[in-house]
Parts: structure tokens; sequence; C-alpha cells
């Protein structure tokens, strides 16, 4: 049961859509400049839309059911952002318009800034960053920049923990940065001895997820960051765990100096299938200067009940734009849609409950499942996907096996730290009879994985796919419907 | 109002699962002195409320659809969208989906990939395309990364036209702060009149990489096979920023033989939304694939022999390379890659090509018409696509200011970037102006004179 590609179905002749006849005279074409061949599918619109529906149907969604996603926030995503996300006077606007016309988006996009330094405590903010990997370079560029203008030009080293994302010392690295990796102690913090010996006056600062990606709030954060900030470095706060924080803690009062959000997680923008994410950068006022511009600003206060007029302004010692424009603004309206709703009891209802939650499954499931910091965790937990009376069966095995019961795989091998690792995010949006289906079905799994092995081995059996052959794939390279010397051949 | 389903006798329920007694006892860990901070928010809205004050909100800006004409491009385009496309892109089971890192409940996402890529490689000319950066200049910074990257370090020369968009050069000189690498050709003051030929000369042995912008930041379209060929008896790798509707039309950079083909994929279908999100658009050939950033997707078979698509080569990545991988990108432009392949699949080749004639045609008939206002004329007398630069007898913001009162954007003041463009205006025209309005436009500017 496979869908063609839409190549496949192209049928020479047809489009899917005609234009107007050009209502003004014909220009001459530079001949030497045309291309000869373009060759894109021929298809009817009916063709396209049943090809894109039927691949739909191949997809697990949010809102087709439960996203445990560990790390990946995958909360519901409210109706309401994508219809407040496509108002035409939101869509319809043009980056480069005149700011007299854009009020409405500056207006927006100030007071968003603004709550997002109230839930955060930070003094300023960049809504630039694409998304969070984006706001991790920004962070970085902006901490090495601090430095520089001190003329501590020696310090050159991130100081990363052992259970942080990948994007952390990737993004740590293309700013020519050397990452040195701290390990965690026995019960899931920064393992302090080893963070003490590495700070020096080489380092940069710290990386810190905090919860870190066990799901853990680190029990020495005062004293991790005050290490750091002893030898000089700064703190680096990765937001991707935000969720289990809002309304219970503001990170810049604990002492942490630039921080990323990602409204994809947090602030329920959706995922898109990969992206777009948007990963605004808020840091402490010793930093503002250095922030990527422009940034949103009242150029000229409101008199006598005017309001202000916004406008773009640039920091004095800007590290530079990381993108073009303004940011992912889409995204940003639909997370200003978001927090409205919530006010400062609801967002801190997003972290209670979605900490309740993952304490909930955790509780249900420490008995069966190896969970191996058991402590009360945040958002999310990890568990080991491995049992010693269970030979051969591994944390891939229990989540293909989990599709068998309708429910999106958690995480597996990540962090990196924990074998065979599952990570568990239930998010706050997840009814209590969900959470008790997910883990009934765990449960029945792991017995499954003693008493009939191959039911996992061989998992899913209900899905439209199979398990698939990676080694083919990464040999052949066929990443393309049609093959490049085909195309060559046409000529 | 919040999205919380839990009824108080499941919370407690719950609860003594855990074996606390209430939601604060979980928080223990948490500083007490920082300990649920008082938050200064507006009271929460009802999604009644919020929609009526989003409406107000939007409505204190002046849109393109039902309030302006709008003659801007400078890197975002006011193209005509299907509406097939945004019906597509509200599936649930797409936008609500996350990265396919499970094949066998995600062949939706990873088949679009694979027919984006697909596309992207038919309109480059280029053999592979990663599943998207985030956008035009991104893509640009990164093809810095890839070809410093390819060179082990050994080359830290790279070569940047000046006509390449100012805020893509803007961010390249951001994402390079940190890395050994001199960037030769980013002079705003440079001469503006030459052609590619002018960097042949700043190209040398310990040169990695050659970007210019096809058709460039003021519209002009140059064939670069000559400066490719140069670039190349160095060793040289060359990466060209393409708009991918003039790509409907024109020449591809494949056919020059350029190494990397990137560029801005919001032509293809996605709104303009103040600029964001769009689609970095990042195609190569096959023999650099491995120093490509980005995700990708192959064909391959599952367990029953059924035709499939996974995420390979992921070693290549940050989740599993770290800090060796060659760029941080995890999250991309997943969503807008599908609003592109949509848009591709409904236009087809009759279609892409009917747009970038329209565009075309009808950027020609205005630029024709404005050199015949006085005072005004056509600043370069290269081949263009859509957009062109206009050389006005005032400063670029009074004319704009007319035009506003006229009900006009115009186009982008080239003066802010380059000194020597003082006076010059960047005027785009899509599909979706009409004569009419092209006319009222220049009867705008034949009144600038005499105000």
């Amino acid at each position: 049961m496979t869908e063609p590609t839409i190549y496949e179905l192209s049928s020479p002749g047809r489009t899917g859509v005609t234009f107007p006849e050009p209502d003004v005279p014909a220009a001459k074409l530079p001949e030497d400049l045309l291309r000869r061949e373009l060759p894109l599918p021929e298809l009817a619109e009916a063709d396209v839309v049943r090809h894109f529906i039927s691949l739909s149907k191949y997809n697990y969604s949010v809102d087709g059911g439960f996203y445990p996603l560990g790390s990946c926030t995958m909360k519901y995503n409210p109706k309401i952002n994508e219809d407040t996300a496509r108002l035409p006077g939101f869509s319809f606007t043009h980056p480069l318009q005149p700011i007299e016309t854009v009020q409405g988006n500056l207006m927006l996009m100030y007071n968003l800034q603004e709550w997002l330094k109230e839930i955060s405590g930070f003094a300023a903010m960049t809504l630039q960053p694409a998304a969070g990997a984006q706001g991790e370079l920004t962070g970085v560029l902006i901490i090495r920049a601090y430095h520089k203008s001190r003329g501590d030009d020696q310090r050159v080293k991130m100081l990363i923990p052992d259970s942080a994302h990948g994007t952390n010392p990737a993004s740590s690295a293309m700013t020519g940065l050397e990452v040195v990796q701290i390990p965690s102690d026995a019960h899931g913090n920064v393992d302090l001895a080893a963070l003490r010996a590495a700070c020096d006056d080489r380092a940069v600062g710290l990386m810190l997820t905090n919860p870190n990606t066990l799901g853990l709030f680190d029990e020495h954060l005062g004293e991790v960051i005050r290490i750091v900030h002893d030898c000089g470095g700064l703190v680096y706060g990765d937001g991707a765990n935000l969720n289990a924080l809002l309304g219970i803690i503001r990170p810049a009062d604990v002492g942490i100096d630039v921080m990323h959000f990602n409204l994809h997680k947090t602030f329920s923008t959706p995922h898109g299938g990969g992206g777009p994410g948007s990963g605004p950068v808020g840091v402490t006022r010793e930093l503002a200067d250095f922030l990527p511009g422009p940034i949103v600003d009242v150029v000229e206060e409101g008199t006598d009940g005017e309001p202000p007029l916004y406008g773009f302004v640039t920091p004095k010692k800007s590290i530079g734009r990381v993108k073009a424009f303004h940011g992912h603004f889409g995204m940003l309206v639909r997370t200003y849609t978001y927090i409205a709703m919530h006010g400062a009891d609801g967002l801190r209802q997003i972290a209670e409950y979605a900490v309740l939650n993952a304490n909930y499954i955790k509780a249900r499931l420490k008995d069966v499942y190896t969970v191996p910091f058991d402590r009360i965790c945040m958002h999310e937990f990890v568990a080991e996907g491995q049992w010693p009376d269970a030979p051969g069966i591994r944390a891939l095995d229990v989540a293909k096996r989990l599709m068998d019961y309708d429910f999106h795989p958690p995480t597996n091998y990540f962090p990196l730290i924990v074998h065979e690792a599952l990570m568990i995010e239930p998010t706050e949006t997840e009814n209590k009879r969900t959470l008790d289906a997910f883990t009934d079905a765990l449960i029945k799994i792991s017995i499954e994985a003693k008493t009939a092995p191959d039911l996992l081995k061989e998992a899913p059996h209900k899905t439209p796919f199979g398990r698939m052959d990676e080694v083919k794939a990464a040999r052949e390279l066929v990443l393309c419907c049609w093959l490049p010397e085909d195309y060559q051949k046409q000529d | 109002m919040t999205y919380i389903p839990h009824s108080p006798t499941e919370r407690d329920a719950m609860l003594d699962t855990i074996g606390v007694k209430s939601l604060e006892d979980l928080f223990k860990d948490i500083p007490a002195e920082h300990r649920f901070p008082k938050l200064d928010l507006p009271p929460a809205l009802t999604e009644m409320e919020v929609a009526a004050e989003l409406g107000e909100i939007s409505s204190g800006n002046e849109n393109l659809r039902t309030d302006l004409v709008s003659f801007l491009g400078a890197g975002a385009y006011n193209h005509y969208i299907p509406a097939a496309v945004d019906h597509i892109l509200q599936r649930g089971e797409f936008y609500t989906a996350y990265t396919p890192y499970q094949p066998e409940i995600s062949q939706g996402t990873l088949q679009a990939i694979f027919e984006y890529q697909s596309l992207m490689c038919a309109l480059t000319g280029m053999e592979v395309s990663n599943a998207s950066h985030y956008d035009g200049a991104t893509a640009v910074a990164e093809s810095v990364n890839m070809a410093f990257a390819q060179y082990r370090g050994k080359r830290t020369r790279v070569v940047i036209s000046p006509a390449v968009h100012p805020q893509y050069r803007e961010t390249l000189r951001t994402y390079v702060q940190g890395m050994p690498l001199e960037l030769a050709g980013d002079d705003p003051k440079a001469d503006l009149d030459a052609g590619p030929e002018a960097l042949e000369s700043l190209i040398n042995d310990n040169t990695a990489l050659v970007i210019v912008q096809y058709p460039d930041f003021f519209g002009r379209v140059y064939d670069f096979t000559r400066l490719i060929e140069i670039a190349h008896e160095k060793s040289a790798l060359v990466c060209v920023a393409a708009n991918p509707t003039a790509l409907g039309l024109f020449k591809t950079p494949g056919e020059m033989g350029a190494d990397i083909v990137v560029g801005e994929g919001q032509p293809l279908g996605i709104p303009l939304s103040f600029g964001g999100p769009y689609l970095g658009i990042f195609t190569t050939r096959k023999q650099y694939i491995h120093k490509m950033a980005g995700r990708l997707v192959g064909e391959t078979v599952d367990s029953r022999g059924q035709r499939a698509f996974v995420l390979t080569l992921t070693a290549r990545e940050q989740h599993i390379k770290r800090e060796r991988a060659i760029s941080n990108i995890c999250s991309n432009q997943g969503l807008m890659a599908l609003a592109a392949t949509v848009y591709l699949s409904l236009l087809g080749q009759t279609g892409l090509r009917q747009v970038a004639q329209l565009c075309y045609h009808k950027a020609h008939y205005a630029a024709e018409k404005i050199s015949q206002v006085k005072g005004f004329s056509i600043c370069f007398d290269t081949p263009f696509f859509h957009e062109f630069s206009v050389c006005c007898p005032r400063p670029v913001s009074e004319v704009n200011n007319h035009l506003l009162e006229h009900g006009f954007i115009g186009g982008y003041d080239l003066g802010q970037d380059y000194p020597s463009l003082k006076d010059h205006m960047l005027v785009a025209v899509t599909e979706m102006n009409t004569r009419e309005e092209i006319e009222a436009l220049v009867s705008a500017l034949a009144e600038v004179d005499h105000d």
C-alpha cells in the first residue's frame, strides 16, 4: 500500500492552476539565458490534493494521538493559533514595509519581547533566531563577543555537560570554541568536582540544560552557576525544557546569563514535521548591547493617549543579524495568542500539570522499567528499555512495539548517558485516561518482552509500514524521484 | 483558559499514585527563594476575546491584500498562492507531526520531503537537496560551513559578490565571526556596474568558496559559466543563491557548473508574513553530500518489501556528531518545504513558466514606463528578471512617502546599503501587479517632481 510519487502521477500537458493571460505587451527574452527543460511534474488540482491527503494518512501526529517524545514537548497545538497567524493583516505584510504601515506587527513583537522577559527574568530579548539551535548559536556568539569586548581573548573553551543535546556542542564548535565535556554525578546533576577542575580563565562559560535531559532539576544549581561565574565565565541556559519552569522559576533570577526559548516546544507553535521553530534569546542587562539586531523598541513615545511609534533599533555592539528580516513572525503571532490566553496563573498550571503527568507515568512504570535516577522528575524522565531476563530486547524494540498500541514512541537512545534510553515527556495537555492507556501498553510490552520477544523484534505489525532497511538507503542514496543522470540525458 | 484536561478528582488520584499531597510538593528541588515568582502578565483571555484582540492588532497594519499595492521585493515577493496549498498545510497530520525519526509512522512527511528534494534538484539543475535550512540568508551562511569543511579548514578565503542581498552578507558575517576566514568582495563601495568578471581577480589558491546571487540583489541576470570555470581552475567551489521563480525561465546554475545552489524559497507558495517563516533551499552535487548539513531523505524498502523512505546519512548531523558536525541545524523549515512541494506540484512546468513570464513581462513593462517619466531612469542595462533599479530625482524616502499617500508601497531604498546608490530604488513586479496598477504607479511617480 504505497502512494506513487508526484513524478509517477505526472501526465504531460496538465496543470493544477492557471494564471491570467498577460495584460502587458511581451518583452524580448534573452534567448541565451533561458533554460530549455523544466522537469516539474504535471498534475490537476484534484490529483495533487488526493496525493497529499493520501500521504498525510501515513503520518502520526499530535492531532491524532499521544506523542510522548522526550525533549520535544509535543503538546497540543491550539487551533486558534493557526487562525490568528493567518489573519490577512499579519500574513499579507511585507518585512520591509514602512514601519508606519506595520505598527500592529511591531506592537505585537514589542509586547511579546516584554512578556518573554517577564516570564524568564531577562533584561533584553531578540525574537530573530529561527530555531532553538540558532538561538544557541546566537547566545554563544554573544558570550564570545562579551569576553572579547573585555579583552578576555584567551577564553576559548565551552563547558558542556554530557547529558546535553547535540546542538550545544555543535553550536559552540561553529563559533570556533573548543568543547569540554563535563560528566554527570550519580544523581544526574552536573559533577561539581569536574566542573571546578574545568573552570579556569580559558572557559567562556557553561551551556546548561536545566532541568537536564534526564528531566531532573539540578540540585546544586546555585553552586554550579557560582563556580562558573567565579572563574569569569557566563552561563548559557538551554531553554528546551522551559515547559517545566513556567511560573515556577525564572532562569535569570538564579543567575543564568543567556537563554534561548523554543516557542515550538514551550509555547505550542506546531512542529510542522520538522520545523519551522522559533528561538528567541533573552540576556541580562550586561549582555543587552550584544544582541542581534534589529529588535523592536518604542522610537517615539505616545502623547495624550496616542499610542507610541514602534520601530527597529540595532543594539550598540550587536553581533549582527542571524537571518534575513525579523524572525519567524508567524510563530510569534501564535505564541502571543497562546500567552494571552494563559496569563500568569495559566502558565504556571502548564508547568505544574506537565510535571504531574511525567511523575504519574514514572510512578506507574518504575517497578517494571528501570528508572536510573529515581527522584521526583520535572516534565520528563528517562527509563531503560531493557531487562536482564529479556535478552536481546532493546529500547528500539519497545519503541516499535508501542506503535502497535497506537502510540508514538518516546525518544530513544537519548540522552547518551543512559543505556537503552526511553525518554518520556507527556506534556500537560494529555488526560489521565490517555496516560493510563499508555502506561498499560508499556507494562504489557514489558511482559511480552519476556514471553513473546519476537512480537517486539518484528514490530510494528499494525502500522502501514514495517521496519526500514536503513543500510540500503545509505548505500544506494536514492535521494530524488528521478536520477540526475536521466535528467542529463533528456537535455 | 488553558488546554489542561484534568478534573480535580483525576488530579488528586494522580498525586496519590505519585505519593505527594499537592502539586507544589513536586517542586521541592527548586530553590525556595526563587520558587513561584509572581509574573506580571495581562489577565488570561478566552478564545473569543483573543480572536478579537488579535484581529484588532492585525488591523493596525496596512496589508497587501486589502490596503496597499506593493512594488517592494528585495528578497520577499508577493506571489499568488493557490488555495489548495494552505488547505494541505492545515492538515493536522502534517503540521502537528514531529521530525520523522520513526519512519514506520511518518511516511507522509518523509515522502513529501523526498518529493521536495526532487523538485529542488529539478529547479536548480543540481543532484542532491537537503530537507531545508531556515531561509536564504542562512543557506548562504551554511554554504560557507560546507566549503570550509570540504577543504578541512585549509582554505580560508571566501569571495562574495557585493551584489548579494545585504542581509545575506550581514548574516554571513555573523556566522563566520568565530571562524578563521577572510571575506573578500564584501564591499558595498565596489563598482556595482561591474558584472561577475569583477570577482575573478579576487579568487586565489586559498579560496574555498565564491558566492553570487542569481538574479542578483539588483534583479540582474548574469551567466556565471565563465566565473565558475575560473573558480574551478583554482579548485574553489561556487555557491549560487538563486530565486526559484526565476528558475522557471532562466538557465539553471547547475548547467553553469555551480557546486552549491541555495535560495530563498518564500516565492514558492509561502506567505510574506512579515518576514517569516520562510524556506532555505540548499542543493549540491552528489560528490559533496557528506559535507552538506541538514536532513536528507532517501528511498529504501520496509520489512514487507514496500517502497518507503527514511532519514539517511544521519551520522553527519549534530545529534550524532555533536561538536564535529558541520552545522548545528536541527529544526528546519519542514512545513514550508511542504508548502513549496504542494505549490510546485500544482503549478507544474506550465504554471511555473507562466508565473515567471508574467513577472518578466510586467516588470519590463513597468521599467519601460518608469524610464519615460521625467527625472527617472533605469540604472543598469543588464538583462533583469522581475526587479530593477530606478534612479530617482529625489531621495527614495520622499518618493516612497509620496507613493504611500497614493496607496503604493514603493521600492527598496538601495542607498541604505550602498553609498553609490543614493536615490536608487529597487522596484519589484510580480504576476500580482496588474497593468492598471503599474500605470497608476507611473502616474504617481510623474507627480513626484512637482510636489
